[in-house]
């Protein structure tokens, strides 16, 4: 279908461009306005004040009052020490923290989405049921599901200890959000049965889309299932999967509540928001904390336009 | 909505006024403190509605950070920490010209403390000071003192814990505290501090003092605990977290505040009538016990649109039968030193007369030299802290680099007060 469309699109710009056209493409943009002045008004305005903040000394409780320093925030040498966010080592910190979360645990929620979408999609009885059911930790607000699993990985009530006890698998309680080793990977975890669903519920709707002819060509043919999986199913969802992959991917990028209700700011999880949200409210550096938002939404503006870049390589790879 | 506020505030019905007021919900103290204004609301006719805040203070002091920076009137009366003052100092109401002569009655150091450059900008509630708590029938079980010394502590703590262990409760630790990076775990690392000589951090002309050999002892020590009698997860435990599991007769030795006195001798409490409460170790000869000088406070706030009101309800609360009343019930510290020799106060908190030494010389947080810079420090204590502790890196060169880190806090802008 995209490709038919693609091959019947006249070349840009050959075309001589009437009147209709025009009035046309006046309407598009009239209809356009009101979601760009939305835009413009929730998602511009705060950036570019955040940015405005970013090159002065603002304290929160004294907004009003502050000078501008330039770059100060970001990075700034006096007598031979660097000064400013991008010299802080828990600035950085913060940075592997987050990308290591975004890569692992939207990497394990896409391939758990994907098996249990498959699952869902393979016609087992009480489908409705059970679709439900995978969608119930999706539905539960983050923060309340933070807290929830901060119980179940407590180190002396926790259930998942208990559990671990009784089975023999462990010969101690473990102190799941305590241990630097293990606290980023307690979250993670928390994270992805979190999430999974979402991405599951994505691939669900692109599974039963799918032609089935596909399927009975290949059932005739003898085609290892295993094989149908890889060259016919992923192809044919690529598209929904890039979706869900990009949407879990610059969510994660941005994750606070999750952290900030779990292990609060210690340096084994600390995240880039959780790092700006210190700056900003804790410390009331109104100025310093902007210049760290700032660079998270460059981050992940980098990052959208890079995934978006190599997911758009791939659908044109797989169109050919 | 506006014009009709207006309406109410210049209408003749000027009896009643509706007051809004936060208030910790460690513990019992929200049920405390509905009553304590309940009393207020009989008594005069008017209304308060009572706010919840976050257990941890450093979340509480974000949310007041947020309501007050914005100017809104939602909260009139605030209870803030004793080291607080200096930070939200702006948006306080002077309240010397509304309580007479009651500052008077209450401890010099704690009224000295909310008072920012003459300013008395809150009234004390009740005062704290970090207190270590002992299973009393375990000590005698096995023929072990309190312990003076940390040395003692971590000895009796081991050996009870692995008799216990093996008389059937795995559960059973020796020394829970409060790990978690939040203020709480700065007050417990001052104590440490305090029982080795090792300092406060910064001294009070602002010069910073933490890279010695004390303070590493100090340190050395507590990593010692980690996984032989503290649980590796007092690292993320908070007062109600160490509380529950001593609570629950799982721990040996807690360090707390005083309120979990009367939660730990109440009604329903596993370990009732087998609590001991003492002064804190020290590590050497010449070390303080001591406790760090917590305790809360009420002030009003410059956007309280009845800030005479909101002083009166003040100074109810922190008056001497409110006080009273919190202390027999809920061991409260009162902060007027003439309830200290109250029977009934007494009778209810037995250590107070033996701690009153503890309550009146507790060690204070750095917060008035740090000002507005109090929040940095604190957290780079707390990383410095988990570092050292957790994570194994070695103490001294780590006090170095906590030194060079809060030396350069002080060099950019230099410790200042908020004006």
């Amino acid at each position: 279908m995209t490709a038919r469309e693609t091959g019947a699109r006249p070349p840009a710009g050959r075309e001589p461009v009437s009147s209709l056209d025009r009035a046309r493409t006046r309407a598009a943009w009239l209809c356009l306005a009101p979601m760009l002045l939305t835009l413009v008004l929730v998602a511009g305005w705060p950036l570019a004040r955040t940015a405005f903040y970013s090159l002065t000394d603002a304290g929160l409780s004294e907004l009003g009052g502050y000078a501008f320093v330039g770059l100060e925030n970001y990075l700034l040498r006096e007598d031979g020490r660097w000064y400013g966010v991008l010299a802080d080592g828990l600035w950085w910190r913060a940075v592997g923290n987050t990308l290591l979360f975004a890569g692992v645990s939207v990497f394990c929620e896409t391939v758990l989405g994907v098996v249990i979408a498959l699952v869902l999609d393979a016609g087992v009885r009480g489908q409705g049921l059970m679709r439900a059911a995978v969608l119930i930790p999706w539905a539960i607000p983050t923060v309340v599901s933070a807290k929830m699993w901060s119980w179940l990985l407590h180190d002396q009530f926790g259930m998942v200890n208990d559990l671990l006890l009784r089975l023999g698998l462990v010969a101690a309680p473990i102190a799941w959000l305590a241990d630097p080793d293990l606290a980023l990977w307690s979250v993670v975890a928390v994270d992805v049965w979190k999430t999974t669903p979402f991405v599951a519920l994505l691939v669900l709707a692109a599974l039963q889309m799918l032609p089935r002819d596909c399927y009975e060509a290949a059932r005739v043919d003898g085609v290892h299932p295993v094989r149908v999986f890889f060259q016919v199913t992923l192809p044919l969802i690529r598209p929904a999967l890039a979706i869900a992959v990009i949407f879990r991917l610059l969510d994660a990028m941005r994750v606070f509540d999750l952290v900030y209700v779990m292990t609060g700011a210690t340096d084994a999880t600390v995240t880039m928001s959780v790092y700006a949200r210190q700056q900003l409210v804790d410390f009331q550096d109104v100025g310093y904390g902007s210049a760290a938002a700032v660079l998270l939404a460059a981050g992940v503006a980098l990052l959208t336009v890079i995934v978006l870049m190599a997911a758009r390589l791939d659908l044109g790879g797989g169109r050919r | 909505m506006a014009a009709l506020a207006l309406l109410a505030a210049a209408g003749p019905a000027r009896a009643e006024v509706r007051l809004a007021i936060s208030c910790g919900a460690l513990g019992i103290e929200l049920s405390l403190c509905t009553e304590g204004v309940a009393r207020w609301e009989r008594a005069t006719g008017n209304r308060v509605t009572i706010i919840s805040t976050p257990n941890s203070s450093t979340e509480r002091l974000a949310l007041y950070h947020q309501l007050l920076s914005a100017g809104a009137d939602d909260v009139d009366v605030l209870q803030i920490d004793v080291v607080w003052p200096g930070i939200l100092a702006r948006h306080l109401v002077d309240l010397a010209p509304h309580v007479d002569d009651a500052p008077a009655r209450h401890f010099p150091a704690v009224v000295a403390a909310n008072t920012v450059g003459g300013r008395l900008l809150a009234m004390p509630w009740w005062t704290d000071a970090g207190l270590l708590y002992y299973r009393a029938d375990l000590l005698e079980k096995y023929g072990r003192p309190p312990p003076e010394r940390w040395s003692e502590l971590a000895e009796t703590a081991r050996i009870v814990q692995a008799g216990e262990r093996a008389a059937g409760n795995p559960r059973m630790w020796g020394y829970v505290w409060q790990g978690r990076a939040y203020e709480g775990l700065f007050c417990n690392v001052l104590e440490w501090l305090a029982g080795y000589g090792g300092g406060t951090f910064v001294d009070e002309a602002g010069q910073v003092t933490i890279a010695n050999a004390r303070a590493a002892e100090a340190f050395r020590t507590a990593r010692g605990w980690i996984g032989t009698i503290s649980p590796q997860g007092v690292l993320n435990y908070d007062e109600e977290a160490a509380r529950g599991v001593f609570q629950a007769g799982n721990a040996v030795f807690m360090r707390n505040w005083p309120y979990a006195w009367a939660l730990a001798q109440g009604e329903g409490s596993p370990v009732r009538g087998r609590v001991g409460v003492m002064a804190l170790p020290v590590g050497t000869d010449d070390g303080r016990h001591a406790g760090a000088l917590g305790g809360w406070n009420l002030a009003v706030s410059r956007y309280s649109r009845h800030p005479a009101e909101a002083a009166d309800l003040v100074r109810h609360l922190t008056g001497a039968d409110e006080q009273k009343r919190r202390a027999i019930q809920a061991s409260y510290n009162p902060t007027i030193p003439a309830l200290y020799d109250d029977p009934e106060v007494l009778a209810a908190n037995p250590f107070y007369g033996r701690l009153r030494p503890i309550f009146e010389d507790a060690v204070a947080r750095p917060s008035q030299v740090a000002g507005r810079r109090y929040s940095r420090l604190s957290s780079l204590v707390w990383r410095a802290t988990h570092d050292i502790v957790s994570r194994g890196v070695p103490a001294a060169p780590r006090l170095e680099r906590l030194s060079a880190e809060i030396a350069r806090l002080a060099r950019r802008g230099g410790w200042g007060t908020e004006p």
